[in-house]
């Protein structure tokens, strides 16, 4: 479903693309490989540059199949920014077969990365590659793209330069409203268990514990003894907050939730923003979107 | 050990208890009619009738989400249109009762997957094709209670033009005329109990508790009350077993309690009383006066 999507996303990009290249001939191109790098881009470069993603909104990177015309997009493009750490296995082939000249920029140089700890991985190296759901890693993110795009276009700095420092002032108050709500939960509450496995950085930074539920199928139909280990789980962990993406049937939900006084938490957003008309068509309103839904659910 | 494998789930998790009551309940009121529709050879008009139910539910589920009202009248509604319509026309023309029938759930189904993918997302469908016996709340455990109450106490009045029907239904109008409203008081129970039982297994399996355990009666008794409370039993021992299959397993709850069924059903094939294969090849001996 979601591959259709993004298929169909790209496919109408593909289509207006052309018309609107030729008006903002002035512009630079760039390609981004996802949403929320995308978004990165868009507020850096502002009205310098014209930025496409491969992977649309509400798309999974991890999985993405490129098409023919993402290698067109990256033929007529600058510069190439990508997340790396292994998140996007098919980029580097993708480039090489189009034969672009464009400048490729790894978003994540710098970042102190760590090793993902459920033995689920993308990549030989380990490296946890959803590095930008820490707001400190959204900064060097934001400088490595600032640095890229000054090197790609010398004539945009002071414009370039700007953009970013106003963009980091704003993930600086981001950061700290961030950590001033995971500190008006009480210490003992600041857990919950989810299914997401992109949560890593974000726990480290800000002290929520993820703990995954054990023996759960994520992709499946849950049997009956899914839904007994996650309740006894939560009974023996005490887990005040669970967020649970596979078990999609709200009345199951309820049922997990008057079984273990546990609060049922919302969706939380991590691989990729929404489209405009989502709760986090941005970065930072994404950000603030799952901070949101944490503490509406662990707060008592 | 076997208290562990058996009972301990129900007693240590309060959803396991939940699902066990309602597919009890459903056995009670499906079961028995699986039988009629059986003795009638109208079993795949369950079936038939199933999906005819479907858009109406998925129409419900649009105008109010998963709301447990919205969708039993959606698909009640559906239900007896579908069943109305079909019979009216095969009363007042030449198209016989099957075809109609076939004619107006294809409609009807046709319609709701229409209706669904112009107005909201197919992977929300899937709880409505597939229900789930393990999210039991208490008003979707006293509607199906209800319905199965409601089940047995129309069965039990009309039960005697029914089975006079089953089995001989040119007399039982020559001394009744009984037969057009039982006939239309079974149709109701019949959509009434696949609403059921799509609350809890889905549309798609909610006719399953009801044909096989007629399926499975027919080959160990040969009087319609023993097959009944073969049925009913029967179905219940399904829901029973296959609950703890999912339970030990990692089977999801809906296809292993008919999955647990079929089992029952093959078993019954081959080794039942009643024409059972088995039997059927070695007889045994005649009794001899």
């Amino acid at each position: 479903m979601l591959r259709f999507v993004s298929i169909f996303v790209v496919a109408l990009v593909a289509l207006v693309g052309p018309a609107s290249a030729n008006a903002d001939a002035a512009r630079l191109n760039i390609v981004a490989t996802f949403s929320i790098l995308g978004d990165f881009a868009k507020n850096v470069g502002g009205e310098r540059v014209n930025v496409t993603t491969l992977v649309g909104p509400n798309s999974d990177t991890h999985v993405y199949t490129p098409t023919p015309s993402d290698a067109k997009k990256i033929t007529d493009a600058k510069l190439v920014i990508v997340n790396g750490l292994g998140l996007e296995g098919w980029l580097p082939r993708l480039v090489k077969s189009s034969g672009s000249k464009a400048a490729t920029v790894v978003a994540t140089k710098g970042v102190a990365t760590r090793k993902i700890e459920d033995g689920h991985s993308h990549d030989p190296s380990d490296a946890d590659p959803h590095a930008w759901q820490s707001v400190v890693n959204a900064k060097t993110y934001v400088t490595n793209i600032r640095d890229a795009l000054i090197a790609a276009d010398p004539a945009g700095a002071e414009a370039y330069k700007a953009n970013a420092a106003s963009y980091l002032s704003k993930l600086d108050a981001l950061d700290r409203d961030v950590r001033e709500a995971v500190a008006k939960i009480p210490p003992e509450r600041r857990s919950v268990i989810s299914t997401h496995d992109a949560f890593g950085y974000f726990a480290a930074a800000y002290g929520i514990k993820f703990i995954a539920p054990q023996g759960v199928s994520t992709e499946s139909e849950p049997s009956a003894r899914d839904i007994a280990a996650i309740i006894s789980q939560i009974k023996k962990q005490k887990i005040p907050a669970v967020f649970l993406e596979n078990v999609s049937d709200p009345r199951l939900m309820r049922r997990i939730a008057a079984e273990t006084g546990a609060n049922i938490g919302g969706t939380l957003y991590s691989d990729s923003l929404t489209d405009e008309k989502g709760p986090a068509p941005t970065y930072i309103d994404m950000v603030r979107h799952n901070i949101k839904a944490l503490t509406s659910a662990l707060s008592s | 050990m076997i208290y562990d494998a058996l009972i301990a789930p129900f007693i240590e998790f309060e959803f396991m208890r939940r699902a066990l009551a309602g597919v009890i309940a459903l056995s009670l009121g499906g079961a028995p009619i699986g039988v009629f529709l059986m003795l009638r050879r109208m079993s795949l008009v369950g079936d038939a009738m199933a999906h005819a139910i479907l858009p109406g539910a998925a129409v419900g589920f649009l105008l109010s989400g998963l709301n447990l009202f919205a969708m039993t009248f959606g698909g009640l509604i559906a239900g007896f249109a579908v069943a109305l319509l079909s019979g009216l026309v095969a009363r007042s023309t030449e198209l016989k009762e099957d075809a109609s029938l076939a004619a107006f759930y294809l409609v009807s189904l046709a319609l709701g997957v229409t209706i669904v993918s112009v107005k909201g997302t197919n992977i929300d469908l899937l709880h409505v094709l597939f229900g789930n016996i393990l999210a039991m709340d208490d008003q979707t455990l006293l509607v199906i209670a209800f319905n199965a109450t409601i089940t047995l106490l129309v069965l039990a009045v009309i039960y005697r033009p029914l089975v006079i029907e089953c089995v001989d239904p040119v007399f039982l109008r020559t001394v009744s005329r009984a037969g057009a409203p039982a006939h239309l008081a079974f149709l109701a129970l019949v959509v009434i109990n696949l609403v059921n039982g799509f609350h809890a297994l889905g549309t798609l399996l909610a006719v399953g508790l009801m044909i096989l355990p007629a399926g499975i009666a027919r080959f160990w008794s040969r009087d319609i009350t023993g097959m009944i409370a073969i049925a009913v039993a029967s179905a219940a021992l399904s829901g029973f077993a296959g609950l703890l299959v999912s339970f030990h397993t990692k089977v999801p709850s809906g296809p292993a309690i008919i999955l647990v069924c079929a089992g029952l059903y093959v078993v019954s094939v081959l080794f039942g009383s009643v024409s059972g294969l088995v039997r059927q090849l070695f007889p045994g001996r005649h009794l001899e006066a």
